[in-house]
């Protein structure tokens, strides 16, 4: 009894076809993502490139799109530039270091010393601020640091007076908005360091402050450099936090300001310097071992 | 895997050239329309805040609705905080606005580029009725071109709060004096615009370096303009940009003078426990505004955008609007209508004299606009490089 043989039908064609061609499934299946990657983000990072290299007429505002490096010279040679990008590069520098030294007796409590419960409600207490919106923050710290704010009034009978509207501020305040994304990797890092090697440290005759540099540091370096990445990147390109608490400039002010020109050429050349930084940043964090546990 | 790389790189590349290589800028402008026709159901304005209200800032205030009840065209508005802002939001998104009430400082740099399109002010009821003096001005009428219809203008003035400020400022010279007691709470605008103002305050303190028109500054008088603002920075807490910013510095306190526009000092006086504020124009002049209304060269609503022109400068909307806004109207036909008997009269709406020393926002250009032709000034270009650096 021969069962009668009808054609495979065209779904099951093509399975067979995709069996044996492992690398077009392969192909297909990563389409989609690596489509993503390629068109929406690199390709908005080329056009970024593309329009820093053209130029804007003064009068009309309508953009030249003739290839120059007059921005990129524009850049380099302007002072105010220069200020700018290092104001910008000390207060994330400043923010890090203060976020970092906050974090880190949060983190440690958070990770060694308290209870499962202390724990999971720490967590959350942590988190609930990045439920908030971004601009109720902002805003919150604007009425917070003002002339009749809430700081002054507490300082008021101590006759002591608030920093106001100002750098100083302005550096509570992004310490204030990044401290969750320091202090959680800082979590993460400090809870996988075994307990046994602080126990044998101590055997060995070191003292709190001994095992602290010589064990702890060494490996929750990664986890704080990661920690670092967040609050260096985040405080880079603001312009919102600084608009509502300084009169200073930022590079994200700057940027902004291009925008409302309409330089957008120059705009775009503005965008590549926070991106140069960051690249050095990331290469740096990177010998410094940031994406081992990734 | 290289090669793959490589060539993805390479398609992304042209895809990218390709797609930017397309012409942009300005088309010609459409011929003047000589006659309207049915209306489109649709026209969307930018304006500055206070100008086409529709009942969303205080449903006490709505004149769009009959203007939508009378022709049927659905109005969307969007405001904007300077002329800057205006100009970026109308030439960066070229089909979303139909109409823009442009300043001095705009409307040139429109026309130029071809964004707004010239009007026949034949089909403008209200135009026969609008004030001699704002007709046929340079930053609304190119070579006997008209490109819009007048709004009504308005001065810069001058605010300080009257409960902590003593004595009360005179002049605009003391918002630049480090000395004054007032000096960490002054709030200006934030524009390369506002260095016209310092220039006004040039014009009485240092007459001999010969400022005849604040918009007009060589180097010498735009470098004497510029020093004054960076010597006037640490005094500022304060650049606004949103009036609605300017009014709550003032309210808290963070800000106790500056230069503001006559409808921030209404609202702060119309809250709830008022805010006691006064404002002068100061002997020295201000810098002002003439607004123009314009239509979009590129407009697919042209005859509701007619009709809303029309609307907004007619007698009954443009004095509801100055009232509202606290300016002098554009319509000569509007102060008969005013609330107030003697309205018309405090914003010197026909007062020749007083708009003598004010001076419209218009933009510098490198042939200088006071008529120079030794020297070149410098154009607006020079002025946003330099205000940048001012705010440091």
């Amino acid at each position: 009894m021969t069962a009668a043989v009808t054609a495979p039908s065209g779904r099951r064609r093509l399975a067979a076809a995709l069996h044996r061609r492992g690398r077009l499934r392969l192909g297909l299946l990563l389409a989609g993502p690596v489509g993503w990657l390629v068109v929406a983000y690199i390709g908005s990072l080329l056009i970024l490139f593309l329009n820093s290299a053209w130029s804007r007429d003064a009068f009309t505002g309508l953009v030249i799109r003739e290839l120059t490096l007059g921005n990129f010279t524009d850049i380099a040679t302007n002072p105010l530039y220069r200020t700018v990008v290092i104001r910008t590069v000390v207060m994330a520098a400043a923010v890090t270091v203060t976020c970092a030294l906050l974090a880190f007796p949060i983190a440690y409590y958070m990770a060694r010393v308290a209870s499962r419960r202390t724990k999971g409600l720490l967590v959350v207490a942590i988190l609930m601020p990045l439920w908030a919106s971004y601009l109720v923050k902002a805003y919150a710290w604007r009425l917070i640091l003002s002339e009749e704010g809430v700081l002054n009034w507490l300082l008021g009978p101590l006759g002591l007076k608030g920093p106001g509207f100002g750098e100083i501020g302005l550096w509570l305040v992004f310490t204030y908005l990044w401290l969750p994304y320091m202090i959680l990797p800082l979590y993460a890092g400090l809870e996988r360091i075994p307990t046994s090697l602080l126990e044998a440290s101590a055997d060995l005759g070191a003292k709190g402050s001994l095992t602290f540099r010589r064990v702890i540091l060494p490996l929750v370096t990664p986890a704080l450099v990661a920690g670092s990445i967040f609050t260096f990147s985040l405080t880079l390109g603001d312009y919102i936090a600084p608009s509502l608490i300084t009169t200073t400039q930022f590079i994200g002010n700057l940027i902004l300001s291009n925008f409302g020109v309409p330089d957008l050429p120059l705009a775009a050349a503005l965008s590549l310097v926070p991106l140069v930084i960051m690249i050095v940043y990331l290469l740096v964090a990177r010998r410094l071992g940031a994406f081992e546990a990734l | 895997m290289d090669k793959r790389k490589m060539a993805a790189m390479v398609a992304a590349m042209a895809i990218v050239i390709g797609a930017c290589s397309t012409g942009g800028g300005a088309t010609a402008a459409p011929s003047v329309p000589t006659a309207l026709g049915a209306t489109e159901g649709e026209v969307s304005v930018l304006a500055w805040p206070g100008y086409v209200e529709n009942g969303s800032t205080d449903p006490a205030y709505n004149w769009v609705k009959p203007f939508e009840d009378a022709t049927g065209c659905k109005t969307t508005v969007q405001v904007f905080g300077t002329s800057d802002e205006a100009f970026s939001l109308f030439t960066t998104n070229p089909d979303k606005f139909d109409v823009i009430s442009a300043s001095g400082d705009a409307s040139l740099r429109l026309v130029r580029a071809g964004y707004v399109q010239p009007m026949n002010v034949d089909l403008v009821k209200s135009y026969a009725d609008i004030f001699p003096a704002l007709k046929d001005k340079p930053y609304n009428t190119v070579d006997g071109v008209h490109y819009g219809i007048p709004h009504g203008r308005g001065s810069n003035l001058l605010m300080w709060r009257s409960d902590t400020v003593n004595p009360a400022p005179t002049k605009w010279a003391e918002m630049f004096d480090p000395s004054s007691a007032f000096a960490g709470k002054v709030s200006v605008y934030d524009a390369p615009i506002y260095i016209a103002d310092a220039a006004v305050v040039l014009m009485a303190t240092q007459p001999d370096l010969g400022i005849k028109n604040p918009y007009a500054l060589d180097d010498k008088q735009f470098q004497a303009a510029v020093d004054l603002l960076k010597k006037q920075k640490p005094m500022i807490s304060q650049y606004w940009v949103d009036y609605t910013k300017q009014m709550a510095a003032f309210e808290t306190g963070d800000a106790t003078v500056g230069t503001t526009w006559e409808v921030i000092a209404n609202l702060l006086k119309a809250e709830d426990p008022p805010v006691p504020v006064e404002i002068i124009k100061p002997a020295e002049g201000a810098t002002g505004w003439s607004d123009t209304w314009m239509i979009n060269s590129k407009t697919k609503h042209i005859n509701c955008a007619y009709k809303l022109v029309e609307h907004l400068t007619s007698a009954e909307t443009n004095i509801q609007i100055a009232e509202y806004f606290g300016e002098a109207p554009g319509n000569s036909k509007a102060c008969a209508l005013a609330s107030t008997p003697d309205f018309c009269d405090s914003y010197h709406a026909d007062d020749d004299a007083f708009w003598k020393d004010v001076w419209y926002w218009q933009t510098p250009e490198a042939k200088c606009v006071d008529g120079r032709t030794d020297v070149t000034c410098k154009d607006f270009a020079a002025w946003v490089k330099a205000w940048t650096e001012i705010k440091g």
